[in-house]
């Protein structure tokens, strides 16, 4: 059966119409600016970078101020924008143990090399809504200190300097990509760490914290959280070498979970590991806990049937582009498709009416 | 790959990447007057794939894209200048390439001095100021004392 789906035009455009002014909302109040959202949005701009996979806080800034505010559409604008560029090639891989760092800060080790450093962060605040920002005003300079010249090392090499963790031994093999090849099970570390990389804030937290609760328990610990500047480095092929670009701005979390030994390597802790573009630690904590849960096969443990193990499970539904793609389409027409289920609940009722009638 | 330890390859990766790291309006400010070029390949806008490492130090894995823009002039002397700059900058990109080739030129002291000098400057104390602000949240452990005989 064949329905018109013509009629919706007129409509259509005066929906967009007024959305555009509901966007723009009270004329009387100014307009934000995109460098506003940039400046004093920046962790919603965050967000929007990370899982919109695209770093670039002007591009994220205006997508959010088009979707009102609604991060998983301003996701889904980047995402769409993305699509439209040329991909000139891959960077070396970052080296974070050489962050410029904001914070640091380690749950397993109280004193170490570069110290904990607190950074621009919401710790420790007493989550009292401050009614001074509702007036404008400009806040007095931080503090600053001498800044020690010393190298801020990573905390797991410290305990790898006994043997007592997991080792990640540099290696070169190709990352697989996700966004050019359709996602294959089982997958590989690498292909999982791009996909939690880009995955729902919601979703991979409600994850880690059920592996807190229980739900394919790995007992962690940070072992360490650094938010900072990386270099970016690339290869030009017109020059032969490699040049450092531009800096991002990262958030990696490296967790230290429950050991692991056997007959020939004695016990030693594992590890779980999170890598965020932005200032996002919620997200690289919680990215660094589904980690570790889903390695459960190679690091030889049971499947508890818990779904933080199952990687089909996780990877399938932690994407909120392809989660709200596919719940969203139901709300758009579906006459047809309804129309069917409709001749068919009326023939079961009528069988229904006509086998009870013989009965009786 | 020439991952070359010549000093020339050396030195032009330092000032290609101060070129690219420089906050567009800034460099603009430094290198207002460009000489006669042409584009040899037109500001382009596009992305790089920025890779990490499975635990920071293992196997690289894909953590997402960053914009990119590149460009290729040809100075009328025939210098020929690179760019790839972070974002979508496309007057960045060309202004950029433009002192990239000059840097191969005569009047590479000059731009040495004039714009790459301030460049690496104002870079390095904007790196101070951060690193400064970030020390001064630095935790100072002190153990507090306990018991009757303290």
């Amino acid at each position: 059966m064949y329905v018109a789906v013509k009629g919706g035009e007129r409509a259509i455009d005066a929906a967009h119409a007024w959305l555009a002014e509901e966007r723009r909302g009270d004329p009387s109040v100014p307009e934000l600016t995109l460098a506003q959202i940039r400046e004093q949005m920046a962790l919603a701009v965050n967000r929007v970078m990370a899982e919109g996979s695209l770093y670039d806080p002007d591009l994220a800034a205006l997508a959010i101020k088009q979707a009102r505010g609604d991060l998983i559409e301003a996701v889904f604008l980047i995402r769409a924008y993305r699509t439209t560029l040329p991909r000139f090639g891959a960077s070396r891989p970052v080296d974070t143990a050489a962050m410029a760092v904001d914070r640091r800060v380690s749950a397993t080790f109280k004193d170490l090399p570069g110290g904990q450093v607190l950074g621009p962060t919401f710790d420790y605040t007493h989550r009292l809504l401050d009614f001074a920002l509702a007036a404008e005003g400009t806040p007095p300079p931080a503090p600053m200190a001498p800044a020690p010249d010393e190298p801020v090392p990573h905390v797991t090499g410290l305990l790898d300097r006994d043997g007592l963790i997991e080792r990640q031994p540099a290696e070169d093999t190709p990352a697989p990509d996700l966004t050019r090849q359709p996602l294959e099970l089982p997958a590989s570390r690498a292909l999982r760490l791009q996909a939690l990389a880009r995955a729902d804030e919601g979703f991979t937290l409600s994850l880690a914290y059920s592996t807190q609760r229980g739900y394919g328990r790995t007992h962690a610990f940070v072992g360490e959280l650094r938010i900072g500047r990386v270099a970016v480095e690339v290869e030009l092929p017109e020059l032969g070498f490699a040049v450092e670009i531009g800096e991002v701005e990262l958030t990696e979390c490296d967790t230290v979970n429950q050991f692991k030994g056997s007959k020939t390597e004695p016990p030693q802790f594992t590890r779980g590991y999170g890598l965020v573009m932005g200032q996002s630690e919620r997200k690289a904590i919680s990215m660094s806990l589904v980690d570790r849960a889903l390695r459960w096969q190679e690091l030889g443990e049971d499947f508890t049937g818990a779904p933080a193990q199952d990687e089909e499970f996780v990877l399938s539904h932690c994407d909120n582009i392809q989660s709200t793609g596919f719940l969203e389409h139901i709300k758009l027409p579906h006459y047809v498709d309804f129309q069917a289920e409709l001749e068919l609940v009326r023939r079961m009722r009528r069988e229904a009416v006509q086998m009870q009638e013989a009965a009786e | 790959m020439s991952q070359s330890s010549q000093p020339e390859t050396a030195a032009r990766r330092d000032w290609i990447s101060a070129l690219a790291k420089a906050p567009p309006g800034r460099l603009a400010a430094l290198l207002p007057e460009l000489p006669a070029y042409e584009m040899l390949r037109a500001p382009e806008i596009g992305t790089v794939m920025v890779q990490g490492r499975i635990g920071g130090t293992g196997a690289p894995f894909n953590l997402g894209e960053m914009t990119v823009t590149r460009c290729s002039v040809r100075l009328s002397e025939g210098a020929v200048g690179h760019a790839c700059v972070q974002g979508r900058n496309k007057a960045h990109a060309a202004r950029a390439a433009v002192a990239d080739a000059l840097m191969q030129t005569g009047a590479a002291p000059q731009i040495a001095a004039q714009v790459l000098g301030p460049l690496r400057q104002e870079a390095a104390e904007a790196r101070a100021t951060r690193a400064g602000k970030a020390a001064a949240t630095r935790v100072e452990f002190f153990t507090m004392l306990r018991g009757e005989d303290a």
